[in-house]
């Protein structure tokens, strides 16, 4: 099965929500949309699922112009942000729901529910009402009631975002076997460039209504083509410095100096930006080849296996992710460490000329 | 300043509690040090938010004593214990300008006004807020109004402890990092008691020295960050902190080695000899981070398969299968790893033992 986007165009009070959008996205493998808040991905979704029209352009499923039925008329499912249920339904009937109209018997509809619940451990919580849920046992039977249909179109948008981060790593992964199991086609957006990452599959790049990039998601994570697919795919955010390239070797701002070879080698001189994921900017010095950055701490952020942190060298702002946690003083001395092979050379457009992975 | 102690403290929200699941917060011996920086860190429902009010005077504890210094305050409301607090939603004067809500708490204690204007504008500059000083609250971003109620308890140079609710719920993600970085400043330049619940790793590992982590109505750990990724004390610490959480199996000694499914691991002789005397149902913990997994035989390398591994960009995590146990190993982004055979190595130096849930020793 595939969805087609053909040019597709939402103006909201003269507000351009979605610019010009022409995708094609298929049913195997999880489609993710990647985009920070107020891309348009919610605006996107809402037009896979036939809740809004499109003010320009088309929509086939299966080759079928879909652009102008009603959601009621489509086979789509969508899961929201917020926990969505009827409140003075109880679990199973919550589940049930979408099956009333389907004309199965009830014997079948007992079967899919219970198995739907099985599916996501709630099976334990039918008779209970929504209010008497925490919050991801909610989600879980939102997700529940998407499931149980067999929808053509399954939507998620940004479905865990309100769940704790235990819950969410718990049910990132039975989403993924969830999902491996379904003929439907997939859509899933986020803002969590790990958590697009997890999911795999394909990818989507979206910013201010515009698709920016679209590809196999780790391919596109490792050749951002433009800057600022790079800022949008890299949380925390990847490091810029500008830089001076003359003869063989770069300055990167006032004083950081690097030799242009390996993957660089064919950069010609000029001026460029330079980027850098903080996972690859270096506590300790592990390489000859290193450049060292002398900054001062601004904060070191721990979230429990990595420590992140954020630190001044003049007047740039760079952030150093570190596996396993390393406080710092704020307002200490540090120095950081850098190879020249993790640089991602950006023209001054903001187009991707080299990527430390071009040769894989 | 003050010094927070708790005395053996229990509450229960019922009003005849008999059993220890009728306690929201089972007895809690614990000091807080003057000057520390605290937060107390667990998953909803755990008791932390009630822990908070106890030592606000928000609640009176079913059972036990709070001392503030030395002395008796159990009885006494938040206003008699000279505490400062700041909530999920910032709590001020809309129609007031920025300055007359920091100047607020001094009128009322009738201070000088040469007093209040220099205080408020100490504070205003440590939070950045000099500039919008003449500025109406109501017009200001969530995160400049909650720098307003942070305020609005630091001016007061008498205050015992500041207590914080979850205070960066309302705030932009994208800004949360230069809050969290302003607290931090704050204290180490300060020096104040500072006690700070949250339900967010991140922000609890970030802001504090020391972090309590809570469940089931009990502490069940305190310590530094290092401490708790190193050396969880309890199952549920090893779970709760790090991505993804500890790997645990139960198992049976003999001698120095741990038997899981029939497959032994070797382990440290201290952390055998302490295994043997322990009481309880014995479970083996490992971090994600300290397994090593090789393509090829290694020495103390259990065959294992790898089902499935994930690219996450700055590392991979891999699921293995080591008999019918499911483990995730988290490796390095540059180390090669394919489905199929392997063999795991647990380094014995990083093998904990857990009895009952609770770290042998």
């Amino acid at each position: 099965m595939n969805l087609v986007l053909d040019s597709i165009t939402k103006i909201v009070d003269g507000e351009t929500h979605l610019n010009n959008i022409s995708l094609k996205i298929e049913s195997g493998a999880t489609n993710v949309i990647l985009g920070h808040t107020l891309a348009g991905k919610t605006s996107l979704l809402r037009l896979m699922a036939g809740l809004d029209r499109p003010t320009a352009g088309r929509i086939l499923l299966d080759g079928k112009d879909v652009t102008g039925l009603f959601v009621r008329k489509r086979s789509v499912a969508m899961v929201y942000q917020q926990f969505v249920n009827y409140p003075s339904m109880n679990v199973y009937n919550n589940i049930a729901s979408p099956l009333k109209m389907g004309g199965l018997s009830a014997a079948e509809i007992d079967q899919k529910v219970r198995k739907t619940a099985a599916m996501l451990h709630i099976d334990n919580l039918l008779e209970r009402l929504p209010a008497e849920l925490s919050g991801g046992q909610q989600q879980r039977t939102a997700i529940a009631r998407s499931l149980v249909k067999d929808a053509e179109l399954l939507l998620l948008d940004e479905p865990l975002v309100n769940l704790d981060y235990k819950l969410r790593e718990e049910l990132q992964v039975e989403l993924q076997e969830i999902f491996k199991e379904r003929k439907a086609i997939v859509v899933y957006t986020t803002t969590e460039p790990s958590e697009a990452l997890m999911l795999g599959g394909n990818i989507v790049v979206l910013d201010e209504g515009c698709v920016l990039q679209t590809g196999a998601t780790p391919y596109v994570y490792r050749r951002p083509a433009t800057t600022r697919v790079a800022q949008v795919f890299s949380n925390p955010p990847i490091n810029y410095l500008p830089g001076v390239v003359q003869g063989r070797v770069a300055r990167l701002g006032q004083d950081i100096d690097i030799p242009m070879e390996g993957h660089l080698q064919s950069v010609p001189e000029g001026k460029y930006i330079f980027g850098v994921r903080p996972n690859h900017l270096f506590l300790t010095n592990g390489s000859e080849k290193n450049a060292e950055i002398r900054v001062k701490v601004a904060l070191a952020e721990i979230n429990g296996s990595e420590t992140f942190i954020h630190v001044n060298h003049g007047e740039m702002h760079l952030v150093v992710q570190e596996d396993g946690i390393h406080p710092r003083h704020i307002g200490s001395e540090i120095a950081v460490y850098v190879n020249p092979c993790c640089f991602f050379v950006y023209d001054e457009a903001g187009q991707l000329l080299a990527s430390p992975f071009q040769r894989e | 300043m003050a010094r927070i102690e708790f005395e053996d403290v229990a509450h229960s929200y019922l009003r005849r509690p008999q059993k220890e699941a009728d306690y929201a917060i089972k007895t809690i011996r614990n000091v807080w040090d003057d000057g520390g920086a605290y937060a107390l860190l667990g998953p909803s429902g755990c008791g932390k938010t009630t822990l908070l009010n106890i030592i606000s005077g928000l609640l009176t504890p079913t059972k036990g004593r709070v001392l503030y210094n030395g002395i008796d305050v159990t009885s006494l409301p938040p206003e008699k214990r000279n505490i400062a607090q700041v909530f999920q939603f910032p709590v001020l004067y809309d129609t007031m300008t920025v300055y007359e809500n920091l100047a607020f708490p001094l009128q009322n204690r009738r201070m000088d006004k040469k007093e209040i204007h220099q205080r408020v504008h100490e504070v205003a500059e440590i939070l950045d807020l000099t500039s919008c000083l003449r500025h109406k609250a109501a017009g200001l971003a969530a995160d400049a109004k909650q720098k307003i109620s942070l305020g609005r308890g630091l001016v007061r140079s008498d205050v015992a402890a500041i207590l914080f609710d979850e205070p960066l719920t309302v705030i932009d993600p994208h800004l949360k990092w230069h809050l969290r970085r302003k607290l931090k400043e704050i204290h180490e330049q300060l020096k104040l008691t500072l006690i700070y619940v949250t339900h967010d790793q991140m922000e609890a590992l970030t802001f504090a020295d020391k972090v309590v982590i809570m469940y089931e109505g009990e502490i069940v750990q305190t310590g530094t960050p290092e401490e708790l990724f190193e050396n969880p004390e309890h199952k549920f610490v090893g779970y709760f902190i790090g991505s993804p959480g500890m790997n645990f199996f139960g198992c049976h000694l003999d001698g120095n080695v741990a038997y899981v499914d029939g497959v032994g691991i070797k382990l440290e002789a201290g952390t055998a000899d302490a295994g043997q005397k322990a009481q309880g149902t014995l479970e083996l913990g490992i971090r994600p981070k300290y397994l090593e997994v090789s393509p090829i035989p290694v020495e103390n390398g259990l065959e294992a398969i790898v089902k499935n591994f994930e690219d996450l960009g700055s590392y991979k995590i891999a699921t293995i299968l080591l008999k019918d146990k499911t483990l995730y190993a988290r490796l390095p982004e540059d180390v090669p790893v394919a489905r199929g055979r392997a063999w795991i190595v647990f380094p014995p130096q990083k093998i904990k033992l857990y009895a009952d849930g609770r770290l042998v020793k």
